[in-house]
This record gives structure tokens, C-alpha cells and sequence, in this order.
């Protein structure tokens, strides 16, 4: 327990100090960088998927994944634009779409924790299904003329500089940590996740805990899509398409274990920031998205390969310790 | 009576039979509602497309055998499919074996970063093949400078391949493509069932460590599978490229998903250990038909194709889960009492599997 949590800090140390260095590169390259405009503009290019982050933390914790995140998010914007179309006054639609996000992740929930089958396959299907309900509502249009008011609220800065989306993502961060890391039901996200079957039998309801984190994470989905909507002002059948990659890398990369258990909200919060400011720089000096997109798959791959050299590292040391000490024993 | 029918029906198999009953059902359904259906264009087009995929789900096989997934075959098939076509349109002497072989070793390269990474790096497959998803599309994108490669540059005998016939079934045209694919299901399905190498993907997919513990290079054999699997996808780069000629830098983007929707649908377990190929080529088979027929029936618009293919793989999965798995323990159990003797490790392999579950 104690190594474990010794790995962590220092997987935190190292995105911290990364960080650092990515941040005074980025403040010699480009002028602009520390503007006020740019830092919040940094945060808002990607609020939407740091806050779905936010939830997928909870469940990779939990051992589970959602891949179908960003269909969720594609779902909602659609179901929305759709409604809007139909004449549905907006508040009204707001709130039928937020309905459908609980609904959804019911019923991926139920799939996962009541019949048992596994999150990645149910979820996979939903990826795909769920862009397809998307697809079939707007099919190939592309909606936009909502209320003046709504595209204010995504595009305008609400408090100082910063926009209701911002907002939103302090008050669920804070929420966050605090469930996570001060409360039962955060402890019992890790016990589920470090063993399900000990979990069971020490009373907690992991069904409950698990369709509870899957409708959080649905609604929260269709959340950050309503912020996107309000912040593009237009919908269209792919939008948010491919936003899960970036969102499990946030997670992952933020030291959280794909196989559940371990992880913390300082890691993910780091590493968000990280992702966050390599892509603004290397933005700021000309590289296009598509090659930030490829760093980002690299970093994803590293942010487990490197602590597992790390881990290898160590055991080979302890190994050669304790043969030491068992020949000095035996003498 | 009863014991005659276990002994020859496995579940599995059961499982392959009500799926060819699903197909034939389709067809009959929209031969129903499309005129012309039964026609040899209508054969061309899903053959023709089946192929691809299915010869990407085979290596999806592969992997998903051992208990890992390889998600980067998309970005594979594309890459292939528009490396091989610049090079041949920059170049049009380039022998038929030499480009194949190109493919080949293009996706055998990309195969082998995902398998040393997942074997010998201990990355979880799906972080792996996300990041290299993401990491072959993006190299391709920077090398082709956001040109085309077009149909008029390539080849004639490229094409051919495509839109040639090699003979005849009564109407239906058996293009080379097609037979090419088939040849592959039969040689893997073969390879899985009869030798070593496919008989420990099974039991390395039951229970990794058990396979571990008992000798077996565990590490080895899962990292030739992303091999193979790479192979086969940059094969069926090739074949896209044949096949459509016109080749973009989006090209083949979300084929993972097909694949593994062929995979999950033919009764291959996502958690490894039971599967086989026919079932994947049933699973594309079914798809795609699907497809297609949707496409060119106007009860319903084709944006439709993805919500059933999600509704269509969550069925699958929950079929494998609730009733498939309940039929394997059955006849496990009663197999136990019958012939304890003869046991395979195949039916052994499918067993655990179904205990996992």
C-alpha cells in the first residue's frame, strides 16, 4: 500500500515536472501564450471532454470503461437540434435531452451490472448504436439557429473571464474530489475496482454502485454536449466523434489504472492540464491537429509502458535484495 | 438420441447454424421488399465488400482469441491500402507480388509495434492499439500531403481484381477478391482448429496465466498473432485499394468497428478463448447484408445502419451471455459423464471460457 502510493506521487511528480517544461517552452515560443484570452480559450477548445473525464475517471477506477462517451455526446447535441427543429421551445428540449442522457446510461447500466455482461463489448455497441440513433435524427444536416441567449451562454464569459462551461467543470471538479476522496461512496469505487468479488461479499451493492456510475457518466456526457452545442452554435451527425480517445488518455495518462483500483483526481487534473498545453502550443506554432492527435496517441502508450518499466525496474531490484538476504539467512 | 445430437451439435456450432438461418431469413425478408434482389449485382456488391472485412476479422480473430483486441486495424488498411496505391501509381511496373508483398510487410511492420508493446511492454491491448489508432492515421495523413491517390493511376490489372470474374456460380459471379478472402477464413480456420500455435491462442485466451504457467511463450504467441493480424490487414488494404481505387487519407477510418462487430456477432467471446473463423465470416456475412439491403430499401433511410449494427452486436453479446454460455455448461457437464476420455483441449478451452463469463 505504501509503495503504491509512493508510485503514485511519484507519477504525479513526473506529469508535474513535464508539465513545467512544457509550459516554459510554450511561454518562449509564442508571446501570446500567457494571455489571458489564450489561457481561457485553452480550457474551452476541450471543456467539454475534460468534463465527461471527470466521470470516466470514476468508472475506470471502478474497472470499468465507457467507450460510448462521445455517441452519448453526438446523441444528445442531435436529439437536441432535432427537437429544437420540431418547435420544442428550448428549455423543454434542455431538459428531455437530459432525460434521454439518464435513460441511456440506465440502460447501458443494465446491461453491465444487471445481466453481466462486459462494459467494454456493451459499451462498444453503444459507440456504435448510439451514433446511429444520432445519425438517424439529423441524418446528414446540420442544425444551428438556436436561441440568441443559448449560443451566449456557451460563448460569452459568464463570471470574469470565464464561460458558464468553465464553471461547470470547477463545481464538478470540486464535487468530485470530494465523493472520490472523502466519502464511502468513493472509497467503495475502489474497493470495487480493486476486487469485485471481495467488494460483494463485504456488503457493498456493487450492481447499484456500477449503474449509478454509468448514469452519471451518460448524463454528465449529455451535459458537455449541451455546453457544445451552446459554445459551436451548429450540430451536425459526427459531432464529438472520436472525443473518447482523448478522454481515456486524460484519464489514463493522469496515472489511473485501466484495470481499476488505483488512481487519483491530482493525477487525472495534471494530466489534463498537460494534454491541454502541449496541444495549445504546439497550436501555437503551426502543427496541425492531426499530428497533435498522433502525439497524444503516443503519450497514451507511454503513460503505461513508462511506469511499467518503472515496476519492472523495481522488482528485479527487490528480487536480487531478497536473494541477497536469503543467502545471508542461510549461512 | 439425445446424446447423438450433443456429440455432433457443440453449442458453438449451434450457434454458427442459427446465424445462417438469420442470413438466409434476411435475404428472404428483403428479397420480399427489393426488387431485383436476387441479382448478380446485388451478390457482387456484399462479396465483394464481405471480403475486406472479412479478412481484416480474421486477424481481429487472432487477437481477440488471446484475450486482447487490436483497435489500429483501420489505420492499417488505410495506410496499406494508400501507400501501396501511391506506389503504384508513381511507379505502374510494379510486379502483383511485389505489391501484395508490400502490404503485407507494411501491416506485418505495424502489427509487430502493437504486439511487442502488448507482449513484452505489458500495455493493456486496447490502450495500445487506441494510441497507435491514433498514431498510424496521423503518420498518414503527414506522409501522403493531403493528396489522392486516384482510380485512372493504378494499374488495370489492379482493378481487375475486383471487377473480374473467375467463374461462375449459375448467376453469381465469384470475383478473384472473393475467392482470396474465402481462402484465407478456410486456411485460419484450419490453422486454429488443427495446429499448436491456434490451439494455445484458445488457451492462452481461457486463462493467461494457466497458459503461462504451463510453458507456453505466451509472449511469443500473442505478439505473432498482432503480427498475423497486421498482415492480414494490410492485406486487406491491398484489397481496399482494388477495390475502390480512389483512395483518400480517411480511408477505411472506422473499420475496427466493423470488424470487430463481424467478430463479436460470429460468436467470437471478447474475453478470449472461443470463437472460431467461420463464425467471423458469418458475422460480416450478416452485417452486410444488412447493410447493403438497408441501403436499397426505402422503407427506411440508411442512416438507420449504425443504430442496428449497435442493436444488432448488444444482441450478440447478450445471447453469448445468457443462453449460449448456459447450453456450453450443459453440454459440458453432460459431456463429463459420457466419454470422459476423449476430451479435447478445444472443448476444454470453451468450458472455462464459459465458466469466466
Amino acid at each position: 500500500m505504501m509503495r503504491n502510493l509512493e508510485r503514485l506521487k511519484s507519477w504525479e511528480g513526473l506529469l508535474l515536472a513535464i508539465l513545467v517544461v512544457v509550459v516554459v517552452i510554450n511561454v518562449v515560443q509564442s508571446p501570446v501564450y500567457l494571455s489571458v484570452e489564450n489561457q481561457v480559450n485553452l480550457f474551452q477548445l476541450f471543456i467539454e471532454r475534460i468534463i465527461v473525464a471527470l466521470a470516466m475517471t470514476f468508472i475506470i477506477i471502478n474497472g470499468e470503461i465507457d467507450l460510448s462517451v462521445a455517441s452519448v455526446m453526438g446523441l444528445a447535441s442531435c436529439l437536441l437540434a432535432f427537437l429544437h427543429e420540431q418547435g420544442v421551445p428550448l428549455p423543454t428540449a434542455i431538459l428531455v435531452t437530459l432525460a434521454v442522457g439518464v435513460i441511456v446510461g440506465a440502460f447501458n447500466g443494465f446491461w453491465i451490472s444487471v445481466v453481466g455482461l462486459p462494459s467494454l463489448a456493451v459499451t462498444l455497441a453503444g459507440l456504435i448504436g448510439y451514433r446511429g440513433v444520432a445519425r438517424i435524427l439529423v441524418e446528414d444536416r446540420s442544425i444551428g439557429n438556436f436561441p440568441e441567449w443559448f449560443n451566449r451562454l456557451g460563448q460569452q464569459p459568464l463570471l470574469g473571464p470565464l464561460p458558464l462551461a468553465s464553471i461547470i467543470f470547477f463545481v464538478l471538479l470540486v464535487a468530485a474530489v470530494i465523493v472520490l476522496q472523502y466519502s464511502a461512496f468513493g472509497r467503495y469505487v475502489f474497493v470495487i475496482g480493486n476486487n469485485r468479488e471481495v467488494a460483494r461479499y463485504s456488503g457493498v451493492k456493487v450492481r447499484q454502485m456500477k449503474m449509478t456510475l454509468f448514469i452519471a457518466s451518460s448524463t454528465i456526457a449529455t451535459l458537455a454536449w449541451l455546453l457544445l452545442a451552446a459554445r459551436l452554435g451548429a450540430v451536425r451527425g459526427s459531432t464529438a466523434e472520436g472525443f473518447e480517445l482523448d478522454i481515456i488518455t486524460m484519464v489514463l495518462l493522469g496515472g489511473v489504472s485501466i484495470f481499476g483500483g488505483t488512481g487519483t483526481l491530482t493525477g487525472v487534473g495534471l494530466s489534463i492540464l498537460l494534454i491541454l498545453n502541449l496541444r495549445n502550443g504546439m497550436s501555437l506554432v503551426n502543427i496541425t491537429s492531426n499530428t497533435q492527435t498522433g502525439v497524444i496517441g503516443v503519450l497514451l502508450i507511454l503513460s503505461v509502458l513508462l511506469p511499467n518499466w518503472g515496476q519492472a525496474v523495481r522488482n528485479l531490484r527487490n528480487r536480487r535484495r531478497r536473494v541477497g538476504q536469503g543467502q545471508t539467512a542461510g549461512e | 438420441m439425445m446424446d447423438a445430437i450433443k456429440r455432433y451439435l457443440r453449442p458453438e456450432q449451434i450457434r454458427e447454424l442459427s446465424l445462417v438461418f438469420l442470413i438466409i431469413v434476411t435475404l428472404i425478408f428483403f428479397g420480399t421488399q427489393i426488387e431485383g434482389y436476387y441479382s448478380g449485382r446485388t451478390f457482387n456488391r456484399i462479396t465483394t465488400t464481405v471480403a475486406i472485412i472479412a479478412v481484416v476479422a480474421v486477424g481481429e480473430t487472432l487477437v481477440i482469441l488471446t484475450r486482447n483486441y487490436d483497435l489500429s486495424v483501420g489505420s492499417i488498411v488505410g495506410f496499406t491500402a494508400y501507400f501501396v496505391g501511391t506506389q503504384l501509381a508513381n511507379n505502374n511496373g510494379i510486379s502483383p507480388l511485389a505489391a501484395v508483398l508490400m502490404a503485407i510487410g507494411l501491416g506485418a511492420v505495424m502489427g509487430l509495434i502493437n504486439g511487442v508493446l502488448v507482449a513484452y511492454g505489458r500495455v493493456p491491448s486496447i490502450i495500445v492499439t487506441l494510441g497507435t489508432l491514433a498514431i498510424y492515421r496521423a503518420l498518414l495523413v503527414n506522409y501522403s500531403g493531403a493528396k489522392t491517390v486516384t482510380t485512372d493511376s493504378l494499374p488495370q490489372w489492379l482493378l481487375d481484381l475486383a471487377r473480374v470474374n473467375l467463374f461462375s456460380v449459375g448467376a453469381f459471379d465469384i470475383r478473384p477478391m472473393v475467392a482470396l478472402a474465402l481462402l484465407i477464413v478456410v486456411i485460419f480456420q484450419l490453422v486454429i482448429t488443427y495446429l499448436p500455435f491456434g490451439r494455445r491462442l484458445y488457451a492462452i485466451g481461457s486463462n493467461p496465466e494457466a497458459a503461462r504457467v504451463a510453458g507456453f511463450p505466451t509472449q511469443r504467441i500473442v505478439m505473432t498473432a498482432y503480427v498475423l493480424c497486421g498482415s492480414l490487414s494490410g492485406l486487406a488494404g491491398f484489397m481496399f485499394l482494388a477495390r475502390f481505387g480512389n483512395i483518400t487519407v480517411v480511408a477505411a477510418q472506422g473499420m475496427e468497428l466493423s470488424a470487430i462487430a463481424a467478430v463479436v456477432v460470429g460468436g467470437v467471446n471478447v474475453f478470449g478463448g472461443s470463437g472460431t473463423m467461420i463464425g467471423a465470416l458469418l458475422g460480416a456475412l450478416m452485417i452486410n447484408t444488412l447493410e447493403q439491403s438497408l441501403i436499397r430499401w426505402l422503407q427506411i433511410s440508411e442512416f438507420w445502419r449504425d443504430a442496428l449494427l449497435g442493436l444488432l452486436i448488444l444482441v450478440a453479446v447478450a445471447t453469448d451471455a445468457v443462453i449460449i454460455n448456459r447450453l456450453r455448461n450443459l453440454w459440458a457437464r453432460s459431456g463429463l459423464q459420457a466419454r470422459p476420455a476423449t476430451e479435447t483441449p478445444g472443448v476444454q478451452a470453451q468450458e472455462e471460457a464459459g465458466h469466466d463469463a
